[in-house]
């Protein structure tokens, strides 16, 4: 490109981040195919003037990240800017060519990833990592971007502030690692930071104090944001403006309480009013169809116990929901449950039968009416089975079903989960993730469970698509008849489904009994720590949720 | 002191060592039971035409065949560890003092090779990955391809046929002796050194690209290109280091093979190493030399896997750096 354009003197009048009509398209091979061309982002503009926060939302497809990233002129993949311009203080940034868009990466524009445990390289010291981009595009010399890191260290609350640089990633836990990318960014002092759902992996009470240092450190840096993230709750408590985006286009744009309070899209109005699912809880029966006493469970032969003296009940069609961060020990309970780790001592009773701790051990009736969903549907489905095999297999396996009596039992579950004969000969890859998961709802269904373990089953979906698993999954439990033993870290989720919720602490058991019960007043420490930690759709949630604590959260 | 007591990259390196003098042990076994049921008898080779059973039987009684297996094992396994490879049937010259110069040449040529081939491989990698799929890379492969593709042999009187008839800048034939100065000496193993060089490059080389490229799907590769850095430099900082494991056990392959794989080049080049050694003897008989020449062979293997193995180890930060 000229050299005139580069050196055009800054302007003071223009915005710092300008996108004008931006346009972006993939190609995909697929063997044997002709090469096919995807619009993933059209015609898409917005303007970011200097220490503003715009939250980009919008669900997996939605082309949100491919926007951030455009931003510093980078496509992922095959991805490919075919239009528009991007200005940065008025300059196009895409017309710099490869040499133009080195000197604004890392420099004015900085970039924090979304598993900042994967986006570090595991064999440099943080410490090199997070000054490099300072170091090479000579912003500091080798002491002061080390100064200026620590500093950094300092206000995202990290701990030792002065020797956490000389860790290496693996020595550091999630949540420091992301404020540590936090710090990163920052140090080469850009005018412009892309956070691309930078606590979306993090457990909801680590979630908190994230979001409080991101916040915090924006503040007072004065750095402009581009916030992505496919939660409202959490965009809510960062952002300036909001612009929602869906397919690629822009949907809404708007001033933060505008967007959360006024909505004018039918699209945004589905965003805010989600989770409203009204679930009146049931009843307790007097005989629980699984009852769980006194389990102690761990690995290496009991060396780390993950379980201790835990005993909860799952009453006949009914849910009962464990609630708890990573490490809490309830996929833990559900292994046990299933046989696949037997415990160290407690009993497990199910249907009026006492279980066998071993799976090898248990009858064929034991295993079909305990079934299981999981929460990576893609990985829980042979690939090179059509979606006809995979949920006959069971029929066949467990009724001896053949032909055309498995194959309408098949249609007939294909209708139950709101599929549809047209699916039978799909493939997986076919599908999309909502209905990947209803084909794992159809497989263990089709086995005529009593219990069904549901392990965050609604997790790696999109709001709008985990809304449309959780109503499934209430209606085919009136018709079948089937409890669910529902695994989550989501609160919302909880109120959703929950007729009785077990929340877990550290492999303990600290408040369980029915959900309104769990749910009132007065709370535990860490049942309160957790309730008041889910981000809620409301301004000024975070400050006061911060204010309100009484016990810090175990990820720090 | 207890396994579990140690830092957990102290009992790694143990084991490993541990099972390597093992490995050698078991192989010491097959290589003695493997020369034991060979066809033919040492005795009727050394006495030929003059073979009388009076002198078959002297001769066995002699050379202790008539003892059972597992004690002639001994004998032999004792003698080895105190430094006796025994003494050769053909020649009844002492075997060590024979093989010594020999290995010392061995190593040496493939010391040679080793300084060329290892750092053009690793370079070569880097410069594929770099210009991957372009033309530069295709060069690459494809020079490296077709070099190992050649047989050795044919490779090296292509090189005797260019080098030392047609332009004779170099000998054709490899022939050192002790005390030869060193620029001769360079001189006369340039072309068998060229070979191997040739042979081992393209392994190495794909590997490197392939180990390399595998490291660039990850996401700390995007996080260093939003950094700004040019392409060579996040090969080299940020991909390399975390492919060093599978490039350092590949290289240790072909430097094993750099020693034991010489048979075919040494016998072009007439060069006296191991290999030539080896075959000669083999085609007397000369079971103990056999003996002797494979074990030093498997333990040239498995010492540089356990170097290899070892230094994968070092090379992982999360063992380096425990929690």
């Amino acid at each position: 490109m000229p050299k005139a354009v580069m050196k055009r003197p800054h302007d003071e009048s223009c915005s710092l981040l300008e996108i004008r009509k931006l346009r972006i398209e993939a190609t995909s091979y697929s063997p044997g195919g002709a090469p096919q061309n995807t619009v993933i982002v059209d015609d898409v503009s917005l303007k970011l003037e200097k220490g503003r926060v715009l939250g980009l939302i919008g669900e997996s497809g939605a082309g949100k990240s491919t926007i951030g990233l455009a931003s510093m002129g980078y496509g992922r993949g095959g991805v490919r800017i075919t239009g528009g311009e991007v200005l940065l203080n008025g300059r196009n940034i895409l017309a710099g060519g490869v040499q133009g868009l080195r000197k604004v990466r890392g420099n004015k524009v900085c970039y924090v990833a979304q598993s900042a445990a994967a986006a570090f390289n595991p064999a440099l010291r943080l410490m090199e990592q997070v000054i490099e981009s300072a170091l090479l595009h000579r912003v500091a010399t080798r002491a002061e971007a080390e100064r200026r890191a620590m500093a950094l260290f300092k206000k995202l609350g990290l701990p030792n502030p002065e020797t956490i640089g000389r860790r290496y990633p693996h020595q550091v836990s999630g949540g420091q690692l992301q404020r540590v990318m936090t710090a990163m960014a920052l140090c080469s002092e850009p005018d412009l930071i892309v956070f691309d759902e930078p606590t979306t992996a993090l457990d909801v009470t680590t979630q908190i104090d994230v979001l409080a240092a991101i916040k915090d450190a924006i503040r007072d840096t004065g750095v402009a944001a581009l916030y992505i993230t496919h939660d409202l709750a959490v965009v809510a408590q960062v952002s300036d403006e909001i612009m929602v985006l869906r397919h690629g286009k822009m949907v809404e744009h708007g001033e933060t309480r505008q967007i959360i309070e006024a909505p004018r899209m039918d699209y945004t109005k589905a965003l805010v009013s989600i989770r409203s699912i009204e679930h009146e809880e049931k009843k307790p029966t007097t005989k629980p169809l699984l009852s769980v006493r006194n389990i102690i469970a761990g690995y290496g032969g009991g060396a780390v116990k993950v379980l201790q003296d835990v005993s909860v009940d799952v009453r006949p069609g009914q849910t009962l929901a464990v609630v708890g961060e990573s490490g809490s020990g309830k996929s833990t309970l559900a292994r046990v449950i299933t046989g696949l780790l037997p415990p160290l001592s407690g009993s497990i009773t199910f249907a009026g039968r006492t279980l066998t701790p071993r799976l090898a051990d248990r009858s064929r009736d034991d295993l079909r009416e305990l079934q299981m969903i999981y929460q990576m549907a893609d990985v829980a489905m042979n690939p090179r089975q059509t979606v006809g095999t995979i949920i006959g297999r069971p029929l066949e396996f467990y009724f001896g079903m053949r032909g055309c009596e498995r194959n309408a039992r098949v249609a007939e579950l294909l209708e139950e989960i709101e599929m549809g004969k047209g699916f039978v000969d799909r493939y997986p890859a076919e599908l999309s993730g909502g209905q990947k998961q209803r084909v794992c709802i159809a497989r263990a269904l089709a086995a005529k469970p009593k219990l069904i373990i549901c392990d965050e089953v609604t997790s790696a979906l999109d709001p709008l698509v985990a809304d449309g698993i959780l109503k499934l999954l209430l209606r085919l439990q009136k018709i079948e008849e089937v409890a669910y033993l529902f695994i989550t870290h989501d609160l919302a989720t909880v109120k959703a489904i929950a007729d009785s919720i077990a929340v877990m602490y550290r492999g303990k058991v600290v408040r369980y009994g029915p959900k309104t019960e769990v749910l009132t007043p007065p709370f535990d420490a860490y049942t309160d720590l957790l309730l008041s930690s889910a981000p809620e759709i409301e301004l000024g949630w975070l400050e006061n949720a911060i204010k309100g604590r009484r016990m810090e959260s175990a990820g720090n | 002191m207890r396994l579990s007591a140690m830092s957990p990259i102290v009992r790694l390196i143990t084991q490993r060592i541990t099972l390597g003098i093992l490995l050698l042990f078991l192989v010491s076994i097959l290589i003695f039971a493997g020369t034991q049921i060979l066809p033919g008898d040492v005795s009727q080779a050394i006495l030929g035409q003059s073979a009388t059973p009076e002198a078959l039987a002297n001769l066995r009684a002699e050379l202790g065949l008539n003892d059972p297996a597992y004690i002639r094992y001994f004998r032999w396994l004792g003698g080895v560890l105190t430094g006796d490879l025994g003494i050769a049937l053909t020649s009844r010259q002492e075997i060590t003092a024979t093989l010594l110069p020999r290995l010392w040449n061995t190593l040496f040529l493939a010391f040679c090779a080793a300084t060329v081939a290892v750092p053009l491989a690793i370079i070569l990698g880097l410069l594929a990955v770099r210009y991957r799929n372009g033309v530069i890379d295709k060069l690459i492969s494809g020079f490296a391809l077709t070099s190992t593709s050649l047989p050795e042999f044919f490779i090296g009187y292509l090189l005797v046929y260019f080098f030392a008839v047609k332009l004779q800048w170099l000998p054709g034939i490899s022939t050192v002796y002790v005390g030869m100065p060193f620029l001769e000496r360079m001189e006369a193993i340039a072309l068998p050194a060229t070979v191997l060089t040739l042979v081992v490059l393209a392994h190495m080389m794909r590997m490197t690209r392939a180990a390399i490229l595998n490291v660039m799907q990850s996401a700390y590769i995007e996080t260093a290109e939003l950094k700004g850095l040019r392409q060579i430099e996040i090969i080299r900082r940020h991909a390399f280091p975390n492919a060093i494991a599978p490039v350092i056990n590949v290289v240790m392959l072909n430097l094993a093979f750099l020693i034991v794989g010489v048979v075919v080049v040494e016998v072009i080049f007439v060069y006296p190493g191991m290999g030539q050694y080896l075959v000669d003897h083999v085609s007397k008989r000369d079971v103990p030399v056999v003996q002797a020449v494979g074990l030093i062979f498997a333990a040239v293997y498995i010492g540089l896997n356990i170097i290899a193995d070892v230094a994968a180890i070092i090379a992982n930060p999360r063992l380096r750096h425990p929690k």
